[in-house]
């Protein structure tokens, strides 16, 4: 399988404080990379230094074998290539939701209205919220603000789409709406990225396990390996913690 | 001091109170527009990245640095002083001799621009750095993030501060009588001057000043409940998709 994205030797400094220490971690096409680890640990910034929201203060991301660190001109075409959900959802609020959805693909991708409102309708209806698309933001509760969300990215048609803690600003009777929504697109062959707290949706939908401390990846294997057999102490008191 | 005066007043003078406080509007109106563009333009400019390149670095900070200047020369200056400056001054110093009324959307304008400036300053801080983000995260560039992301949401922000402007322009247009331009107050004081009825004159032209202002503020709550938007919305049914079928494409 052709590898997606390749991170190598990865670091990140805010000041003197280093978040990322020599991170490496590649992520094949197809594949679902579940990025777990309790707060603090790093892993919201190593998803933000993939599509460069954060400035890497080192090492090297390879997008399909092409350095996109030395390569910045082209910055905003390879991040269409990589959708990215946020804790906060952070739909735009001056646009209802269908706009939410074609205002990328028409400034952007530079589709005809019709198209992107096509592309748009199928992926607000994968995730559930095509009935609601002249609503405002600030008209939906959270899950459906997240699922709009998924369908902005969705719409984009990238290559992989990063999840940053999609669930962790969510009403507790509104995540599973969401991570229904993730499961289903698991299950579909997309590329995904997922940094969660959700353990169980975590061992259920990942093909790997990324678990962080301290900036350094400790561990990365099978979530059968992860959950059931951790090879690092800092691993196994984690997840004693997590899984009470 | 008595009625028959003030109808007296009104009967005799009321094509003149009408042109003045026409041009009071119109100065107030194009200065705003003018003034609120020019807002708009240098807090987009304030917000470009400065990057790491060289040329690109300076050129902005001595945009900057010109841009700073100009907000507070026309903010810590009265209007009314402004106004002999450039009007006397242009005459004096490039020759032009200004248009009166000209000199006052002018004026005006530059006016406004410096506190605009601020307001949408203040508009731009004002929205959360998700939204930018998000922009981002989709691969819009600078330009496309503030105009289709950022500035209608800063625009609807500052619209009541911009109102606020607008309503000060047209109570502050009257200092303008210094350089002659005939807008209400100057009329006024034509008026006043012929009849020598100063309170009534005055009076009658402090009522039109407050229509004036309070129909303005009016209209702008009503644009300002309408950008708000709609506070419904309509869920879909199957039976909307059948009916309008360019939307269940």
């Amino acid at each position: 399988m052709e590898t997606i994205i390749d991170i190598q030797h990865l670091s990140k400094s805010f000041g003197t404080h280093e978040v990322l220490k020599d991170v490496n971690f590649s992520v094949k096409k197809g594949e679902v990379v579940c990025v777990i680890g309790s707060s603090g640990s790093g892993k919201s910034t190593l998803l933000r230094c993939i599509n460069l929201l954060e400035t890497p203060s080192g090492g090297e991301i390879f997008y399909k074998g092409k350095n996109i660190l030395t390569n910045k001109q082209n910055l905003n075409t390879f991040r269409t290539h990589l959708g990215m959900v946020f804790q906060q959802f952070n739909l735009f609020n001056n646009c209802d939701v269908l706009s939410n959805c074609v205002l990328g693909q028409t400034k952007v991708l530079k589709r005809s209205k019709d198209e992107a409102k096509e592309v748009a309708m199928r992926y607000l209806k994968v995730v559930g919220m095509d009935r609601y698309l002249n609503a405002r933001p600030s008209q939906l509760s959270g899950g459906q603000k997240q699922r709009v969300a998924i369908a902005r990215a969705l719409s984009m048609q990238p290559d992989a789409l990063l999840f940053d803690e999609p669930t962790s600003a969510l009403d507790p009777e509104m995540v599973g709406e969401v991570l229904k929504v993730m499961k289903e697109l698991a299950k579909s062959g997309l590329t995904m990225i997922i940094v969660t707290h959700e353990m169980e949706f975590a061992r259920e939908v990942s093909d790997r396990i990324v678990f962080m401390d301290k900036g350094v990846i400790v561990e990365d294997d099978t979530p059968d390996e992860v959950f059931n057999n951790p090879k690092h102490e800092r691993t196994k008191a984690f997840l004693n913690r997590a899984l009470k | 001091m008595s009625l028959e005066w003030f109808i007296n007043i009104i009967t005799n003078n009321w094509p003149m109170f009408l042109r003045g406080a026409w041009m009071t509007l119109v100065i107030s109106t194009i200065g705003t527009i003018i003034g609120a563009l020019i807002g708009l333009i240098i807090g987009v400019i304030n917000t470009i990245p400065k990057g790491n390149g060289g040329a690109k670095k300076w050129l902005l900070k001595i945009i900057n640095a010109i841009l700073t200047i100009y907000v507070e020369f026309f903010r810590g200056t009265p209007m009314i002083v402004q106004a002999m400056v450039v009007y006397y001054g242009s005459d004096l110093l490039f020759g032009i001799d200004m248009n009166r009324t000209f000199a006052a959307i002018f004026i005006v304008s530059i006016n406004t621009g410096a506190y605009m400036a601020e307001i949408v300053r203040g508009g731009i801080m004002s929205i959360e750095q998700g939204q930018f983000e998000a922009a981002r995260a989709i691969g819009m560039n600078h330009w496309q993030t503030m105009i289709h992301v950022v500035l209608p949401q800063v625009m609807r922000n500052i619209l009541p501060a911009t109102g606020n402007q607008y309503v000060m322009n047209i109570k502050d247009t009257s200092v303008l009588n210094v350089i002659g331009v005939t807008e209400l107050f100057f009329q006024t004081k034509s008026i006043a001057g012929n009849n020598f009825r100063y309170f009534e004159s005055f009076f009658v032209a402090c009522l039109i000043y407050l229509v004036m202002t309070i129909i303005v503020t009016q209209i702008l709550r009503f644009f300002e409940r309408k950008l708000s938007g709609n506070a419904n919305y309509q869920i879909l049914d199957d039976a909307t998709f059948i009916r309008r079928p360019e939307q269940a494409k």
